[in-house]
């Protein structure tokens, strides 16, 4: 008994610098953003604090450029996570079969996931340029825009350009998690299907498929969590301007810019708790999802 | 349709696709290592060409005389670094608690833990930025360092936890009979064991807080203080409408060669770590 209370002041002693940090970094400030969202102040000295109560949630669903703001975060989230779950799942496919070098191609597709997103915004903002940017080009040759076109300067374009790069760089990585549980699938299902008499077709939709259901599930929120508080794309490659603004970008301006001049650090910080709770939402799913054992 | 010819439409298609997921993967960092070696004028040709015609290594020397890029990469180095160290000794140190040793609560203090990673960062940008402005570390190393190390550690510690749990229990027990205390039996026989799960882990974090944008972009404000993602981000021409795109392109190709290789070396690893943190139950 006195060995192992003693190896729980150890335990708590080697526990305590993490747990530290991320209270300091992590928990108390979002108390902090909660408790600023009651009140109206900026972040200049002059600035008086004021008690509004749910006063800033209020004006907030009333501000069009939030309600925009949210609609582009929900259609960038729902777009680019579809279309990264069905592009994974098919070069999962691909990258499962048999054939030379597949170890290279494998390897190859880390590259998308490890050059940091400011940077590849920057790689795909030139070749979306109106000026000798390849993919342009390539768009106007194909005839899907028109000559002349700034691909990055039109709403109707701008942010299918922002969902390209996000498609670009997940896509390969939301594939490797899919290959490690199409891995799992005993070959023996297939040959017994094949056996039976299942073509591709019904062995894709009755093993694959279900088979890969909770692996797909998992990295489908992982990603929705990820794409709910997209910046660095966005803000790299439009600054939010053309209608591409998201919650996030539109939640830094309220709180770095505007709050210098005015009082929009408390209406700032109702917005952060808002993004938190969006997210709070999935993120419950996700941890339910996972059935987290920890003995 | 016969046998011989079911296969080779079989082969004929998985080449295609095979050739499409590398240039998907490839053709964006290809194009960025062609256009930092073109000069000026072929940039921007109305049709592009895939190779330069005159490749030149001036945007290369451009980029360190024209802006303190060099400074910038030091920044980085730095932060990541001594990120990487701090995170890997407290992820360790929880860890292994968690892992091996008898505590109550320890579900709860993983939970605690895990759940920081899924905290959006922009919900605690406002107050964690006026909190390191009344520490006075805005624009400063470790007004970088201690948030990265927040947000890395919940993605250390899981992966590593996992790590030391599947180690051999018999050898710690032995050196428990043997008299060795817990932190001895840490230092000189689990962290060695572990150094391959070390050396992965750290790397994920190294390249997490290298990659970071929206805390460097706030708590770094000059731009003598940027890390390679903002200064990137920011880099600006003489004038406003002018984008040095070839520059750029050299810049994104100097700090990404590394980082590609590291990732390349490390790929098994890497890929074992990153899917038993997003999908491991």
């Amino acid at each position: 008994m006195k060995v192992k209370t003693k190896e729980t002041v150890v335990a708590w002693w080697m526990v305590f610098p993490a747990i530290l940090v991320i209270s300091i970094i992590a928990f108390f400030p979002l108390f902090k953003t909660f408790y600023d969202s009651f009140y109206e102040f900026g972040l200049r000295p002059d600035i008086e604090r004021k008690f509004v109560g749910f006063g800033n949630y209020v004006s907030l669903f009333k501000d069009s450029r939030f309600i925009a703001a949210l609609k582009n975060t929900i259609f960038f989230t729902v777009v680019s996570v579809a279309l990264e779950t069905a592009f994974g799942l098919l070069i999962a496919i691909i990258v499962n079969q048999p054939f030379k070098l597949r170890g290279m191609v494998r390897a190859a597709m880390l590259i998308p996931w490890a050059i940091p997103t400011a940077i590849s915004s920057q790689m795909w903002k030139w070749m979306f340029n109106d000026q000798g940017g390849i993919m342009t080009r390539f768009l106007e040759n194909l005839g899907i825009i028109e000559h002349g076109v700034p691909i990055l300067g039109m709403p109707q374009t701008a942010m299918w350009a922002i969902i390209a790069v996000d498609v670009w760089k997940t896509t390969p990585f939301m594939a490797l998690l899919i290959l490690a549980g199409l891995q799992l699938i005993p070959e023996e299902l297939y040959e017994a299907a094949r056996i039976d008499g299942a073509n591709l077709w019904q062995r894709f939709t009755k093993i694959t498929l279900p088979m890969l259901r909770s692996t797909i599930a998992v990295a489908l929120i992982f990603r929705t969590l990820d794409a709910l508080r997209v910046f660095d794309v966005v803000f790299i490659m439009t600054r939010g301007s053309v209608n591409t603004e998201t919650l996030a970008v539109y939640n830094r301006v309220l709180l770095m810019d505007r709050a210098f001049t005015g009082s929009w650090f408390g209406y700032g910080s109702a917005l952060s708790v808002v993004i938190f709770l969006l997210i709070s939402i999935f993120a419950i799913i996700y941890i339910k999802s996972l059935k987290l054992k920890l003995d | 349709m016969s046998t011989k010819t079911k296969k080779f439409i079989y082969n004929f298609v998985l080449v295609i696709s095979v050739i499409f997921v590398l240039v998907w993967c490839i053709f964006p960092f290809y194009w960025a290592v062609v256009s930092s070696l073109k000069p000026n004028i072929e940039l921007f040709d109305s049709n592009p060409s895939l190779l330069p015609k005159n490749p030149t290594f001036s945007n290369y020397v451009k980029v360190f005389q024209e802006r303190p890029f060099h400074v910038n990469i030091i920044n980085s180095i730095i932060v990541s670094g001594i990120t990487t160290l701090t995170t890997l000794i407290f992820g360790s140190f929880a860890g292994y608690a968690i892992a091996r040793l008898h505590m109550r609560g320890k579900a709860i203090v993983m939970a605690l833990i895990l759940s920081v990673s899924m905290f959006p960062q922009i919900s605690i940008l406002g107050s964690l930025f006026v909190i390191l402005r009344k520490l006075g570390f805005i624009n400063t190393y470790q007004g970088l360092i201690i948030p990265y190390v927040a947000i890395t550690l919940p993605l250390t510690t899981w992966i590593l936890q996992n790590f030391f749990r599947d180690l051999p229990k018999e050898i710690e027990e032995a050196a428990a009979i043997d008299g060795c205390s817990r932190l001895r039996t840490l230092f000189q026989i689990v962290f060695p064991m572990s150094a391959p799960g070390l050396v992965a882990t750290g790397l994920l974090t190294f390249i997490s807080a290298w990659n970071e944008f929206l805390f460097a972009f706030t708590f770094m404000q000059k731009p003598d203080y940027y890390t390679v993602p903002v200064a990137i981000a920011m880099f600006a021409g003489r004038s406003q409408y002018e984008q040095p795109w070839g520059q750029l392109m050299a810049a994104a190709v100097i700090v990404t060669v590394p980082l590609v290789a590291l990732v390349l070396i490390f790929q098994n690893r890497i890929i074992a770590g990153l899917s038993s943190g997003a999908v491991k139950g």
